[in-house]
């Protein structure tokens, strides 16, 4: 709105943004993650990656972990904002640069070509421990853990070596030592 | 073995158990059950509406009338869909509204069936929280959960899907649990050290300024009494968002009128100049703020809302007070009785010179009008309807628009739940409904919707709710013909390009109230109006009251969004200011 006209101010400037990631603990229930999302999508917030599954089926606790970006401010929005879902236990935030907390991906790689490309595509992901999952004399599926952007930075590297689909989960996260988040 | 219940039965049992004594509802195929058992229930008495948007307002001017939860009943598919616009309302100005609707059968959902929709996926956003009941045996935990939900903490409105085959399905059924917390959701957080800065930034202050919301209504009537105490125990001006007016007496010399977009001169540059702001249940909404970098720019800012959410959102606060106002006014009040014996001395002399920066400004009249002999000014009727009725208890509720800001600016209200109006979502057609449900809850006192022509033609069906169970309740329309608010930003804004706020064809009120079977009333001169409102007051039975205002009144004073507190438009009695050009046109 550079020259408004209705009745809403002019935004004000935006402040520098962080990425954090969310876990969220929720009751394992019909439309719990719809609700989740929803707060996100209604109320403008952003979603880098989710990743969402049952952790505990006694106490029907599912954990959702999310990565997001925004000003201070609204990052202390989303965690408020979520702490009044009805379904929420408890939410915990984490800056990306946080040195406490573990954050991992993981991704299937799949590479199709002659034995030689493929034995030089698991030399290239060999600092990622790849796990052979599946293996032709054509092709090749690997499992890798990292980072998002270490597995970026492979994804594109390994494209020109035959590197043909990749599947990617979310970022899940995890606090070093022996405290629990509470 | 416990006897089993039928889910239709369980229903009324829940709400028998939740106190309920009125429903607002209209029945369809996929509710039939449920108004099949409601014959069973005699301490519960059901309200036919005419359109499901009706239901909702309805139970939000009972709720907001009362103190307890309304509670809609509608059906599937059309009824969920036509009752969201109720549930916005609700959950934008915190209203506990318990909506109950029927769905299709349990193995009918997601297959297009007929009045079939997605409610719970439609109404999440506009809902505190929703359930879709799948098994009978959940229907009980779920219901009580649900009341519990609506009307703790920050209140709002839930809603219950059953689908038609839980509705016959039988279960055992059990009573609320008491004081259950949902997952150790806690209001109450604030620490003594929270109320000790408090009060030592009351002591320190200069020039402070209050500003209270729809929080202290929400907090019950003790939380105004509380208000009214701790204000006058420390000397304090007092200003007041729409939905707070009637917390604090509205003739009260402490109290220096609304403030924000059509608030008074005086309270809008409190709030610019103070050194400390008091925020108390509220929650800096775009029309209170103005523009966010220059709001308040001198000042200390203390926020106590319930929601903690509320805090930080827009205007960073120094101190933040979460917790129910109630609670949190009684401990500063005790604290200051102990510790500064009551600041019976210091803290007014503090402020003195502030009250005199204040009265100078209070006699700018920002408020004032130039009233017409030939012509009835809006302004005039509202103060003449406020006159004619400030010696009983009345109810007011409205519509959307200029006359919802005059009715605000020149009806002073004295006590808290006697105003009722729809701030948050803006709804047009709220009024009228919610006059319905106003009147349910207070069948003998004097319920008046002021309205506008454009918005009450919007629920007018409702009329027909009022008669059928004698309502007496008195539509006064303020009728300019225009959609008056639209019409006043053309005029300011948009080159007096008057693009579709015109209303060609209005009916007669006064035959569309004969038809609906009330009596008519039309005022189209100031001589006649004190004589005709009588009249409409004293008529027992509904009234609308067509009085033919003048066209082309603005509302006054105005901030135009964008620009700070102290930048305000007055009207025109103080013409040099009342010229918005270039740059400052754009940023309305």
């Amino acid at each position: 709105m550079a020259n408004p006209k209705s009745a809403y101010s002019i935004p004000t400037k935006k402040g520098k943004l962080d990425t954090h990631i969310f876990v969220i603990w929720v009751d394992n229930e019909a439309g719990v993650l719809a609700r989740v999302v929803g707060l996100f999508s209604g109320r403008g917030y952003n979603i880098e990656s989710l990743a969402v599954a049952e952790v505990d089926a006694t106490k029907n606790i599912s954990r959702i972990t999310i990565v997001t970006t925004g000003t201070p401010q609204v990052i202390d929005q989303i965690k408020l904002q979520l702490k009044k879902l009805v379904p929420v236990h408890k939410v915990a935030d984490f800056k990306r640069e946080d040195k406490k907390v573990i954050f991992k991906e993981m991704a299937l790689l799949k590479f199709v070509g002659r034995k030689k490309k493929i034995e030089k595509c698991l030399k290239a992901c060999k600092n990622f421990d790849p796990v052979i999952l599946d293996k032709t004399k054509q092709s090749i599926v690997i499992q890798i853990t990292a980072l998002r952007r270490e597995i970026d930075a492979m994804s594109k590297k390994l494209k020109p070596l035959g590197l043909i689909s990749t599947s990617r989960t979310g970022a899940i996260a995890m606090t070093r030592g022996a405290e629990v988040f509470k | 073995m416990s006897k089993l219940y039928s889910g239709a039965e369980i229903v009324f049992k829940c709400l028998e158990d939740q106190d309920v004594k009125f429903i607002f509802g209209y029945p369809g195929g996929a509710v039939l059950p449920i108004y099949d058992e409601l014959k069973n229930h005699s301490s519960i008495k059901h309200i036919l509406v005419r359109h499901e948007q009706g239901a909702g307002h309805a139970a939000e001017g009972y709720a907001r009338s009362s103190g307890k939860p309304g509670v809609v009943l509608v059906t599937s598919g059309p009824g969920a869909t036509n009752v969201v616009t109720a549930l916005t309302d609700a959950y934008m100005d915190s209203v506990p509204l318990v909506c109950i609707s029927g769905q299709v059968p349990t193995h009918l959902i997601g297959t297009d069936a007929f009045q079939e929709c997605d409610t719970t996926g439609i109404t999440r956003p506009c809902t505190k929280h929703n359930w879709l009941v799948k098994d009978i045996k959940d229907l009980p935990k779920i219901l009580h959960d649900a009341f519990h939900v609506a009307t703790t903490g920050r209140p709002g409105p839930v809603l219950v899907d059953i689908p038609k085959d839980i509705q016959f399905a039988k279960a055992k059924y059990s009573k609320p649990k008491k004081e259950k917390k949902t997952n150790g959701k806690s209001h109450n957080r604030f620490s003594q050290n929270d109320i000790d800065e408090l009060v030592s930034l009351i002591s320190k202050a200069k020039k402070p300024v209050i500003y209270s919301g729809g929080g202290v209504i929400n907090s019950g009537p003790k939380a105004s009494e509380a208000l009214k105490e701790f204000v006058r125990l420390i000397g304090f001006p007092i200003t007041s968002t729409l939905q707070g007016l009637g917390a604090f007496p509205g003739d009260d010399n402490q109290f220096i009128g609304m403030l924000g977009m059509h608030g008074t001169y005086e309270a809008n540059n409190a709030m610019h100049d103070c050194d400390l702001l008091i925020n108390i249940g509220a929650r800096f909404d775009d029309r209170i703020t103005g523009k966010i970098d220059e709001f308040s720019p001198k000042s200390k800012k203390i926020h106590i809302d319930i929601d903690p959410s509320s805090i930080n959102k827009i205007i960073k606060v120094d101190l933040a007070i979460v917790g129910d106002v109630n609670e949190v006014l009684k401990s500063t009040i005790k604290k200051i009785n102990k510790k500064h014996n009551g600041f019976k001395t210091s803290n007014k002399q503090n402020i003195s010179k502030w009250w005199e920066q204040i009265q100078k400004w209070r006699t700018k009249d920002s408020l004032g009008f130039i009233n017409s002999e030939e012509t009835i000014k809006p302004q005039h009727a509202v103060q003449r309807l406020y006159e004619l009725t400030k010696n009983q208890d009345t109810f007011i509720t409205t519509e959307v628009g200029q006359h919802q800001m005059w009715a605000a600016q020149h009806y002073k209200f004295n006590k808290p739940n006697r105003w009722m109006t729809s701030g948050g979502l803006g709804t047009m057609g709220y009024g009228l409904p919610a006059a319905v449900g106003v009147q349910i809850a207070h069948p003998d006192k004097l319920v008046v919707d002021i309205a506008g022509e454009a918005s009450v033609l919007m629920t007018m069906q409702e009329m027909s709710t009022a008669v059928q169970y004698n309502l007496p309740i008195k539509i006064f329309v303020l009728n300019n013909q225009y959609m008056g608010m639209v019409r006043q930003w053309q005029e300011l804004l948009h080159e007096k390009n008057y693009s579709e706020s015109y209303s060609e064809a209005l009916p007669d009120f006064v035959k569309l109230a004969e038809a609906y079977g009330c009596k008519g009333i039309i005022a189209k001169n100031p001589e006649e109006l004190d004589n005709k409102i009588k009249e409409m007051l004293d008529h027992n039975g509904p009234v609308i009251f067509d009085c033919h205002v003048d066209p082309n009144e603005n509302c006054f004073p105005m901030i135009p969004s964008g620009k700070p507190h102290n930048q305000m438009i007055l009207g025109p009695n103080d013409k040099e200011e009342n010229k918005i050009t270039g740059k400052g046109k754009a940023l309305v």
